[in-house]
């Protein structure tokens, strides 16, 4: 491979995705389709009394009506849950088993009461809303709030390394709270599935699932099938962010409610319905405690988490981590618990629980630069990390001084004054924030397929999902970076069963992973034609492999480029159509000897308006130090992605449930508020880009979780540096920044 | 979505005629409010009445002031030339409100007649006074929901701190009504009774023990057009909305100032407030105060002071309390260009 900087591509299915010609799973049309409309409970908890079907059972065009009453049995769920396969596997501790559609008994706010199939969706909408249920409610909890002293201890247990003493007798100390809300995905692309049984034992399903192989494995379990029986199709998805890595009861339910009715099945749930059945991030209570000395050296860090979960399920994830290893601190302890309450379950969203925990550590680290008078940098440089202090480890590559230094740059730092509200533009206050963010660099395991033509076109094949960050386009460049064949003679082809397994679109880990795999496999080409062009009688007889390279369609001597062969007619004289090649990768064990972090740096640039507590964000620079960036321009989009999820973190989005019913209040585009243009500026992305000599063999480090993660940190922060204000609670909006006139 | 009968009138005479003569009729305009409280079974009807075939969006200059007709199209408004030369505070407030979508298919009438965003309205299973009865289909005449006020003691964080009830606190979601109410429109509209006119003021209504009806219109009353004076109010306008997100996002509070200046002294001023009450809430008192006297702060600040009197909060919505007069003082500063 090359040791360059990549050339700007444009998305390799760009022009496709906005004519219309990219298919989502909705959009396919089967022939004698049925449409599945779910309806939902109006209570959190309690027992269904009665429910009515008979109204809609009688309603034009309905072939049935669902509930718990006589659901179609789902063979596998009872099983051993296998760790790929996620129907619901309930999670062997926790106090209630959910089950859609099998019991009276009513877990969360929406749980699915009653699934209704007609033969056109409008019949199946009316005849949903004629089947009416009566309840006998219980006393609900929903507040995690008032139910801390509820908490349990999850697996994963405390962490702490020193001496849980230190912060006593820190110089300086800062002890903070900070929460965030129930946040939701609400990708554009609305949840949901096509099932349809080509046989008695034949399934064929098109998902709104970040992972094909993984949906896969959750219908043979559910239905008791070889996975070989059961195909599963998604090319394209409108945006997941975490939502569809796993396979969610409903799904599984029109699954057996298609073979019931005889006929393929289309579910396409409500929006307000994506609320409650497809995951959130959970609200989250944490705390920090922090100790430095008076030089700005840290002493101490203790960092707390209190998240929900379901009453049915144990959810988790990494809130505290980043607090062990981020900075170069001797004392450090986290503790993690969760509250079951009367809620769905979560499931990790964008930059998962380190999205939440940064926000916490970030914001505590600008506290007490603040309280030391120091600049927020130089306290972060002074605890710089070098080596991992979690795990005793090197890190593969970490390049975030110069992140800092390019971030601070490109944001105009310089011009911040480290005294809050000292600065005005416009009338508004202004000021500046920045934080860090990191995450885990993955190497999974990925296989791949790629087939070379005579012609000279290459077509790459893996089953992974293009969830939006440009997939198909990276894998373009990778296979063009070993093969040198042109961009617009390769065609990749994802998304489906049929083609070599790849892991969940998610973890920020496709590009290393199967980017890996079709490294791998396009290497195994090029060493074939090397074979081919050195083998007796072959025109570049005699020479050793090691001594050739490949460019332009050419395979040649390195040191003699007029001594060579073009690819095309190696083929033809070995009267071969094609070359195909498959290969499995993963990283080998030296790679455990190693900590791999993908690091990035938030700057923001915010005014605030001191009467009315409007905050604007009007500038925006983030750096990514994530390696080799394999595809510039789609990175880039990425990256803007991804702040405008941390501008919507930081300003606008909550999901606001009434505590005494346990019902969402605003479960609407309208009043659930992702930030719109008006919120974004204009976003600089700065990549470190210099590969990771570690990791994977093109050097790449993912980046779609760091793009987030640490932002809303670098908005309060910058808050605070305009106003003086520190606001703990996300989002930051105008009723707790603005000021008595 | 229930099945309805679907009318289209070709005259405002067949269009009152057809929602006259049977109950769950409606108007139906742009429908970018009608149509989710249709789908969401907030409202079902039993028969929709199109109007969007009537003669009444022309935007023209009258022998007092400016005539729009109430299916002229919110955009279309916002950017005619005669509004943004006369009536900026108009244009201002009607491109704050909602999306450039909804803003291109919404109507000045259906503006006018949009529901409350409240969400206790748009959720059966939660309690709303302002529902009444269902009007058609299987349920006919059993109520919609039940009743009484889920807002209070709820989630009221946008709700109203001024002329609430016991049995509503909802507020009215207008922008464009914010800037009518401000340059004292008059409503004109035609009904089975005839024609007449109603003074902005007088539209909408405070919720009391109907907090069902939003409005003063009798039953088959259509809107015809709104007449806005024409007078030396242009000048120094603004609209403010401070909102939960930059755009597509209703008010937390909104402040509309409209005012004639000579020099540092302020020779008239009309000032509105939404997010804030039922219905767009002037503030008379403040107007008063203010006339006559030199744009400051001073005076902004007492003037806020007076428009407060009587704002009571819900606990939610208590900051509205500081953010209401801590806004009319801004929209003041750069209404005036004092800032």
């Amino acid at each position: 491979m090359k040791n360059e900087k990549n050339p700007p591509l444009d998305r390799v299915d760009g022009r496709m995705k906005v004519t219309g010609g990219a298919k989502y799973f909705a959009d396919f049309a089967i022939p004698n389709m049925t449409y599945c409309v779910i309806v939902g409970s109006t209570i959190a908890r309690g027992t269904i009394t009665s429910v009515d079907t008979k109204k809609a059972q009688g309603a034009p065009g309905v072939l049935g009506v669902f509930t718990h009453q006589n659901m179609p049995p789902i063979p596998g769920w009872d099983g051993p849950a296998s760790k790929q396969a996620d129907g619901p596997p309930p999670k062997p501790d926790t106090e209630e088993k959910y089950r859609i559609l099998s019991s009276p008994k009513i877990l969360f706010d929406g749980q699915p009461i009653a699934m209704v199939v007609a033969d056109t969706f409008e019949r199946a909408t009316y005849a949903a809303s004629l089947v009416k249920a009566t309840y006998s409610k219980q006393t609900t909890r929903t507040d995690l709030e008032k139910h801390k002293k509820d908490e349990i201890t999850p697996r994963g247990g405390d962490y702490a390394r020193g001496d849980a003493k230190a912060f006593e007798s820190a110089p300086v100390q800062l002890e903070s709270e900070y929460t965030i809300p129930i946040e939701v995905h609400n990708p554009m692309e609305l949840h949901g599935i096509i099932a349809h049984w080509t046989g008695a034992d034949q399934l064929m399903v098109y998902a709104k699932t970040q992972g094909v192989n993984s949906t896969q494995q959750a219908m043979a379990q559910a239905f008791k099938l070889d996975p070989k029986n059961i195909h599963v199709h998604t090319e394209f998805m409108g945006g997941g962010f975490g939502m569809g890595l796993r396979t969610w009861p409903q799904e599984t339910a029109t699954v057996a409610i298609a073979k019931k009715v005889g006929r393929p099945v289309k579910l396409v749930m409500h929006r307000s319905q994506m609320f409650t059945m497809v995951g959130h991030r959970p609200y989250t209570a944490q705390s920090i405690q922090m100790g430095a000395d008076k030089n700005g050296k840290l002493v101490s860090i203790h960092h707390a988490a209190t998240a929900e979960t379901a009453k049915y399920e144990d959810f988790t994830e990494a809130t505290v981590n980043m607090t062990k290893f981020m900075y170069d601190c001797p004392n450090v302890s986290t503790r993690y618990r969760l509250v079951r309450l009367d809620r769905s379950v979560p499931i990790w969203m964008r930059g998962p629980g380190e999205a939440t925990g940064a926000f916490a550590l970030e914001s505590a680290m600008d506290e007490m630069a603040h309280k030391l008078n120091m600049d927020p940098i130089e306290f972060r440089l002074k605890n710089y990390s070098e080596t991992d202090p979690e795990h005793n480890r090197p890190y593969s590559s970490k390049h975030l001084k110069e992140a800092y230094e390019r971030g601070a740059e490109a944001i105009g730092w310089k011009d911040r004054k480290n005294e809050p509200g000292k600065s005005k533009e416009d009338n508004w206050l202004a000021g500046y924030g920045m934080s860090t963010g990191v995450f885990n660099a993955f190497r999974w395991e990925a296989s791949a397929r790629v087939v070379l033509n005579a012609d000279g076109s290459l077509v790459v094949q893996s089953a992974v999902t293009d969830i939006g960050p440009g997939t198909g386009t990276a894998l373009t460049m990778i296979a063009h970076n070993v093969l040198d064949i042109p961009f617009e003679r390769i065609k990749v082809e994802y998304g489906d069963t049929s083609l070599p397994k790849a892991p969940s679109q998610g973890g920020s880990a496709i590009v290393s992973a199967v980017g890996s795999a079709v490294f791998d496999t396009c290497t195994k080409i090029k060493n074939d034609l090397f074979e081919l062009a050195t083998k007796a009688g072959a025109p570049l007889a005699g020479s050793k492999a090691a001594d050739l390279s490949i460019e332009n369609g050419n395979v040649f001597i390195s040191n003699d480029s007029s001594k060579k062969v073009a690819i095309t007619e190696l083929l033809k004289a070995n009267n071969l159509p094609s070359i195909a090649q498959t290969a499995d990768s993963k990283g080998s064990a030296e790679l455990e000897k190693y900590s791999m972090y993908s690091f990035s740096v938030h700057f923001v640039k915010v005014k605030v308006n001191a009467l009315t507590g409007a905050v604007r964000v009007t500038k925006a620079v983030s750096v990514a130090d994530s390696g080799r960036i394999v595809s510039p321009k789609t990175a880039a989009s990425q990256m803007i992605g991804g702040v405008t999820g941390g501008i919507g973190m930081a300003l606008t989005e909550e999901a606001i449930i009434d505590h005494r019913y346990g019902r969402f209040v605003n479960n609407n585009f309208a009043d659930y508020h992702v930030a719109v243009h008006a919120d974004v500026p204009a976003i600089e992305t700065i990549f470190i880009d210099k590969p990771d000599p570690i990791i994977n063999p093109m050097g790449a480090k993912g980046m779609g979780e760091i793009a987030l993660i640490g932002f809303s940190a670098a908005v309060a922060n910058a808050v605070f540096n305009a106003t003086g204000k520190r606001i703990r609670q996300l989002p930051i909006t105008p009723d707790k920044v603005m000021q008595e006139a | 979505m229930n099945p309805f009968q679907f009318t289209r009138a070709n005259t405002p005479q067949a269009a009152v005629l057809a929602v006259s003569k049977e109950s769950g009729a409606y108007f139906l305009a742009g429908g970018t409010n009608l149509i989710d409280l249709v789908k969401r079974e907030v409202v079902i009807p039993e028969r929709l009445v199109d109007i969007n075939r009537l003669p009444l969006a022309t935007i023209e200059e009258t022998a007092s002031g400016i005539r729009i007709g109430a299916m002229a199209k919110n955009s279309a408004v916002a950017d005619h030339p005669l509004i943004k030369k006369h009536l900026p505070l108009l244009s201002m407030a009607l491109n704050a409100g909602a999306s450039a979508q909804l803003r291109n298919m919404a109507t000045v009438g259906g503006n006018m007649m949009q529901r409350t965003r409240c969400p206790y309205f748009y959720d059966h299973s939660m309690p709303c006074n302002k529902r009444g009865p269902v009007q058609s289909g299987p349920s006919k005449g059993q109520p919609n929901g039940p009743a009484g006020c889920g807002a209070i003691g709820g989630v009221n964080r946008m709700h109203a701190i001024f002329g609430t009830s016991e049995k509503c606190i909802a507020v009215h979601p207008s922008d464009m009504c914010i800037a009518l109410a401000a340059l004292d429109a008059t409503v004109n509209v035609t009904g089975p009774k005839g024609n007449r006119s109603i003074h902005f003021a007088e539209f909408h209504r405070l919720p009391g023990d109907a907090p069902q009806k939003d409005n003063t219109l009798l039953p088959g009353e259509l809107i015809l057009s709104v007449d806005i004076p024409k007078n030396e109010l242009g000048k120094y306008a603004h609209y403010l909305k401070v909102r939960d997100r930059t755009s597509y996002a209703f008010a937390l509070v909104s402040v509309g100032v409209a005012a004639d200046m000579k020099g540092k002294t302020i020779q008239d001023i009309r000032l509105a407030m939404g997010g804030v009450a039922h219905k767009p809430w002037r503030l008379k008192e403040a107007e008063r105060y203010l006339k006559g006297k030199e744009a400051t702060l001073e005076n902004f600040k007492q003037a806020a002071t007076l428009a407060m009197q009587g704002a009571k909060g819900y606990g939610e919505n208590d900051f509205k309390l500081t953010l209401a007069p801590n806004s009319i003082i801004e929209a003041l500063q750069i209404a005036t260009q004092t800032v």
